[in-house]
């Protein structure tokens, strides 16, 4: 009897610790989505001044034509999939790549018709293991990333379009609704919609100057730009990533308490039993004599 | 008129009274003064001069991006932009002189990206310089 609740004790200081860990995770994450919520939101008016720009373009002119705003027909597509370095952050890799794989099955007939970018280590190991074509991966990425991190890997994927090497383009991460909530999406970056874009379209329509030409302006903006949803999408992820990390540490923290109650009632039954054993004895014992 | 510079990360500099402000545009050196006809521009890595008053004049690094010029509002998208102080002298002359060796031996290169590097690196020096 004495052993077992030497053994339990044992346990309840090793969930302690876990707790401990566990819990001061959750801090950490905690304060870190708070830091990627303001970076995604600080990233925003780059974005909408951009999209402005093109849809002053858009709007001034009726035969603007540019292969980004063009759908064509789709012989191959492209997936730019965004998921997390490190784990210990409950469904957050395995339910988006869970998802990836049901889109591509659905979609596609044979591993000929797709090919795939990834970033973060989780979906590059899931990925290569199962013998997924990824075309280009990024690792170990900063958890505050700049702008000039994603470049590369965002300048090769709009560049592998432009050279028609597919004809769509898909960014595949969580998207962050709330802290709670990050819903894993399949969202078409190019071909870009430009009416989809619109809500402030009316604004003015007054004569803009282009310099060298509408046109010249149209084909550096739009990659610039498709890059730049790339980059947004990728803060996004960055702060979903936060607050999978922080729900599931929170969880984790909880059933930490629950189990370390659980042994504590365990052991104040063993240490009673043990006690009215002893009596039991003792007792037992003075009759005897 | 009022003058941002937005890079993806951060609005780097946003002031509300700007008297005057010059930078190189796609088709050479431009001036901006209040009420100037709308335009939009490519730009390449350089400097732009932001007159604050008749003395005070501000100089801020852009490696490349767009000019959109309203009459009464100047907005610089750049993928980077630093203000002198937050240069890197040590890092710019590095990245110089890597790009300067680069486009020396010419073989297997981006000449186009080395160009962009070297032009990003000097415009940041020159930025401090004063």
């Amino acid at each position: 009897m004495a052993n077992s609740m030497r053994d339990i004790k044992r346990r309840i200081r090793s969930f302690e610790k876990t707790k401990q860990i566990t819990k001061a995770m959750e801090m950490v994450a905690a304060s870190y989505l708070r830091r990627a919520q303001e970076r995604a939101q600080a990233a925003r008016p780059y974005a909408d001044k951009l999209r402005e720009v093109i849809l002053h373009i858009a709007d001034g002119t009726s035969d603007i034509t540019h292969p980004m705003l063009e759908k064509r027909e789709v012989n191959r597509t492209g997936y730019l999939v965004i998921t997390s370095d490190r784990g210990l952050a409950g469904g957050y890799n395995s339910n988006l790549l869970r998802m990836l794989e049901k889109t591509l099955e659905e979609r596609h007939a044979s591993k000929e018709e797709y090919v795939i970018f990834v970033i973060g280590r989780k979906g590059v190991e899931y990925l290569t293991r199962r013998n997924y074509p990824v075309i280009d991966q990024m690792v170990g990425l900063s958890d505050r990333p700049v702008f000039a991190d994603i470049k590369p890997i965002a300048r090769k994927a709009v560049n592998y379009y432009a050279e028609e090497k597919f004809d769509e383009l898909y960014l595949v991460y969580n998207k962050f609704i709330n802290p709670i909530i990050q819903r894993p999406t399949a969202q078409r970056l190019l071909p870009l919609e430009p009416e989809k874009m619109d809500a402030s379209s009316t604004q003015d329509h007054r004569m803009i100057e282009f310099e060298p030409s509408e046109k010249e302006v149209l084909a550096q903006i739009l990659p610039r730009y498709a890059e730049t949803l790339i980059f947004s999408a990728f803060l996004d992820a960055k702060a979903s990533e936060f607050a999978a990390k922080m729900t599931a540490m929170g969880n984790a923290t909880e059933n930490a308490n629950e189990l370390i109650e659980k042994l504590r009632l365990q052991f104040n039954r063993a240490r009673q039993a043990a006690i009215t054993q002893e009596i039991a004895e003792v007792v037992g014992g003075a009759n005897a004599i | 008129m009022r003058l941002e510079i937005v890079t993806p990360e951060r609005t780097v500099y946003e002031k509300e009274e700007v008297q005057m402000i010059i930078t190189h545009a796609a088709k050479g050196d431009i001036g901006i003064l209040p009420n100037h006809a709308p335009l939009i521009s490519p730009l390449d890595p350089t400097i732009v001069r932001v007159k604050l008053n008749d003395q005070l004049e501000e100089k801020i690094f852009v490696s490349g991006g767009f000019l959109e010029v309203r009459p009464d509002q100047v907005t610089i998208l750049a993928e980077a932009a630093e203000l002198p102080s937050e240069i890197d002298v040590e890092r710019a002359k590095a990245a110089k002189e890597r790009a300067e060796k680069r486009l020396k031996n010419k073989e297997k290169i981006d000449a186009v990206r080395a160009e962009l590097a070297l032009k990003r690196a000097m415009n940041r020096l020159k930025v401090t310089e004063i």
